[in-house]
């Protein structure tokens, strides 16, 4: 989209680590300070869209291919019920970590924390999903319209 | 300055202007959420309202033309639908109990219970994580499981508006 602009290409490539890293602070720091997979999944997002923006949305598909990311959307929701479901054949309430740990609150923290994942997945794939379905439609017109002339 | 930026939207034609101001609104409405002392949803706001729907409206933006289209019908109806769902908030808000108030319900009720368990029952500092991951883990399941069907449901119009367009296309160039 924006091929020209030298700075804006050398700034984002600086920037992409560390919103990435930032995501990650966010998912797994969430049990100790504000933010948890919601959060960090859309600043996962962010970071894949802004590559995007600047590079075309051609290049952010090589990065994170569309296929994938359908494949994603469900996994994480998968994730979720699945630790239920694990929490239920280990003799426990449904989405009760208690019995995934050692002792009850390791598997709490566990639980948590795998649960967070599955949010993450689903919530950062399906932003990317759907910036993909717009921008992809943005380029795919400009490409007919250049074939068009 | 959120009440700057709500008249800038409302007066600009230019959507690009308005689509800055909206994410600036958000990031207002960010910053009054941290001084309630409410560091998760600030978080939540700035990264959606502010950051997402901001990339979304441009995306948007990439495909329609940027100039607002001139009204076709009266605003009068508008207004006024407006005017009295307003009116009815604002009106709600007066038997709303005072603010922070330690009898009010909601300070009554389970929060009590989680503020003084959590950190025994789950082991995690931050108890709004604790919350909604394991006490309410079923409510963030359901919120998993909407932001899918979302996601579904906007990527088959999507595709599905494409493979129409699409066809149309290449029936029109065969018929040419």
């Amino acid at each position: 989209m924006m091929r020209d602009t030298i700075i804006l290409r050398v700034v984002v490539k600086l920037l992409l680590p560390v919103i990435l890293i930032f995501a990650l602070y966010v998912q797994f720091h969430g049990d100790y300070g504000p933010g948890g997979g919601f959060q960090a999944g859309v600043a996962a997002a962010a970071a894949v869209i802004l590559y995007g923006l600047v590079f075309g949305v051609s290049a952010a598909r090589k990065v994170v291919p569309q296929g994938i990311l359908l494949a994603l959307i469900p996994l994480g929701v998968l994730i979720f019920a699945g630790t239920g479901i694990l929490s239920l054949l280990l003799g426990a309430n449904y989405l009760d970590y208690s019995p995934l740990g050692s002792y009850p609150k390791a598997g709490q923290h566990l639980g948590i924390l795998i649960v967070e994942v599955g949010v993450f997945v689903t919530v950062s794939s399906t932003m990317l999903a759907i910036f993909y379905a717009f921008g992809g439609r943005a380029e795919d017109a400009l490409v007919s319209e250049e074939e068009n002339e | 300055m959120m009440i700057v930026a709500v008249y800038g939207i409302i007066r600009s034609r230019n959507l690009f202007v308005v689509v800055m101001l909206s994410g600036i609104y958000s990031f207002l409405m960010a910053t009054v959420m941290v001084v309630l002392d409410a560091v998760d949803v600030a978080m939540t706001e700035a990264a959606v309202g502010a950051g997402m729907s901001t990339v979304l409206m441009l995306a948007v933006l990439g495909l329609v033309r940027s100039r607002e289209a001139p009204l076709r019908h009266s605003p009068i109806l508008p207004i006024i639908v407006c005017c009295l769902t307003g009116g009815m908030l604002i009106y709600g808000t007066v038997s709303l109990p005072p603010f922070g108030h330690i009898d009010n319900p909601q300070n009554q009720h389970v929060a009590p219970y989680y503020i003084e368990n959590s950190v025994r029952e789950t082991g995690s500092p931050n108890v709004v994580t604790a919350v909604l991951a394991s006490y309410r883990g079923y409510d963030t399941l359901g919120e998993t499981t909407v932001i899918f069907t979302g996601g579904i449901g906007v990527l088959v119009l999507l595709s599905g508006v494409m493979t129409r367009r699409r066809r149309f296309n290449n029936q029109k160039e065969s018929d040419e």
